[in-house]
């Protein structure tokens, strides 16, 4: 879907250097389509994923957003995506509660070497996403009775 | 003798070898009891023992270290303790702890809501399981019961979970279990209702940070992420995004220490149940490691550990 289009959504990607984020490159090298909405922002590993770059994506203005380093076992740290599965399946858990519907993120893994399971997680998640629709604004207040006021005046 | 004259002689008789005693004493009128900070023997007969104790003094702990102090604690303030310990924020060799059981804290806004007006408390006594309070001349009947914390309705830690010195008689819990029903019932609102919920919530957070500064757990203080430029993670606007971002950052830090001493809720001066959010990430990390914070002093809080196996997280991600 070209972004002139104008159907796109806002998902961020995490992808860790190691493993997903040249899932990704592959993925690209081997020109298998993929939808355009993802911005990816690499990261040294999943393990630096703070559960709070999530949540400050989602807060700000984020449809989605996708975590994907190295299979558990693989890590290039080897301990790095043990603590991020912990913290991301709390954080993911935790959503429900805000209000903000969990399926706009997921957590997952790719290696680098897989280029066709990248094309799939991305097409997958930029579906459900578009399934979702765009996410409600978290940074205006509930009733924001001025701007109700303004709009019947 | 009785509890609060046992604890004093037990005070009294340690305070030497101690810089200073936390505890309770009497604060601005007789409802409010205040921080006491016991460094003489005539500090310590200032000390007050009871349900107007709300205070958590394990909060003062990081910040006194290399210091040699005496705390008085609550069950819950006890499990403060324990995880302070448990983070090495707190040296076990520096601290002498005295314990006692308690029986529940009145909250505050359900003693407010009873009277009506706060202001004009004369005098507070506690009568078998009744707090009376005088106020405007009018005599009120409180039964604890009733005006205690929700904390003290679900506590299954009444006594000291770690203490040098342990006065009284052991409670029993209050429930067996938490079942974290709040949390389910809130969570039976559809998403559109909790998303509205907290924004209204949050719309009335005046940034005052005494959430943050009440809760023994948060350390950092100075160095909050929430006040940092460099990265700036929350801006100084007062939409709700960045008030309920810096909600975000408190829980998100607390994930998997939090004891729930509600300290940050009483503190908060216009009365958001903040301890909501904390309880839900409670209620998941009991599930999904079945850890409580705060029990153990040898155990590692989960988020800084793992399992090459977990038992309850789906492997092959989604
Ligand atoms: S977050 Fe609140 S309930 Fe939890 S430890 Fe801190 S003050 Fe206590
Ligand atoms: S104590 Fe309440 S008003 Fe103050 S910063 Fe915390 S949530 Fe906001």
């Amino acid at each position: 879907m070209p972004a002139s289009a104008g159907s796109e959504l806002r998902i961020v990607g995490f992808l860790c250097n190691w493993c997903s984020y040249g899932g990704a490159d592959t993925a690209g090298v081997g020109r298998f389509t993929q939808p355009t909405d993802l911005r990816i922002i690499r990261v040294p590993c999943s393990g630096r994923i703070d559960p709070l770059f999530v949540v400050k994506a989602l807060m700000g203005g984020a449809d989605g957003v996708l975590v994907s380093g190295c299979h558990p076992r693989d890590c290039h740290y080897s301990q790095g995506n043990f603590y991020a599965r912990r913290r991301l399946e709390v954080l993911k858990r935790f959503l429900p509660t805000l209000g903000i519907d969990p399926k706009r993120f997921e957590y997952t893994w790719v290696s680098a070497s897989e280029g066709q399971r990248w094309q799939s997680v991305v097409t997958k998640f930029t579906e459900q996403i578009h399934a979702l629709g765009p996410a409600p604004n978290q940074c205006r207040s509930a009733q924001a009775p001025q701007e109700a006021e303004r709009s019947a005046g | 003798m009785s509890v609060i004259d046992e604890l004093k002689s037990a005070i009294k008789a340690k305070l030497s070898e101690l810089d200073l005693v936390i505890g309770w004493g009497p604060g601005f009128d007789p409802l409010h009891a205040t921080p006491l900070f016991m460094r003489c023997e005539k500090d310590v007969d200032k000390l007050l023992w009871g349900p107007l104790n709300v205070h958590n003094p394990a909060t003062y702990l990081p910040g006194l270290k290399g210091k040699k102090v005496g705390v008085v604690v609550k069950g819950c303030d006890s499990r403060s303790v324990i995880e302070l310990l448990q983070e090495k924020l707190v040296k076990r060799e520096e601290l002498v702890i005295f314990g006692a059981p308690c029986a529940g804290v009145i909250d505050m806004g359900k003693v407010r809501r009873a009277l009506g007006d706060l202001d004009k408390v004369n005098a507070v006594s506690i009568e078998g399981d009744n707090v009376v309070v005088t106020a405007g001349g009018k005599q009120h009947t409180l039964p604890l019961a009733e005006v205690a914390a929700d904390k003290c309705g679900r506590c299954r830690y009444h006594n000291a979970l770690i203490s040098d010195v342990f006065v009284g008689e052991h409670l029993p819990p209050s429930v067996e279990q938490d079942d974290y029903a709040d949390v389910e019932a809130f969570e039976s609102q559809s998403l559109e209702e909790r998303n509205a919920y907290w924004k209204r919530e949050m719309q009335r957070c005046i940034r005052c940070y005494a959430c943050r500064n009440a809760c023994p757990l948060c350390v950092c203080r100075d160095h909050c992420i929430a006040q940092s430029r460099d990265p700036h993670w929350i801006g100084q606007g007062d939409n709700v995004g960045d008030k309920w971002m810096f909600q975000m950052i408190h829980a998100q830090h607390l994930a998997g220490r939090c004891t729930e001493c509600g300290e940050c809720q009483r503190a908060c001066p216009v009365g958001i149940p903040l301890l909501a959010l904390k309880r839900k990430l409670n209620k998941e990390i009991k599930e999904l490691f079945d850890y409580e914070a705060g029990v153990d002093p040898n155990a590692c809080p989960p988020l800084q550990s793992f399992k090459v196996e977990e038992e309850h997280i789906n492997e092959r991600g989604w």
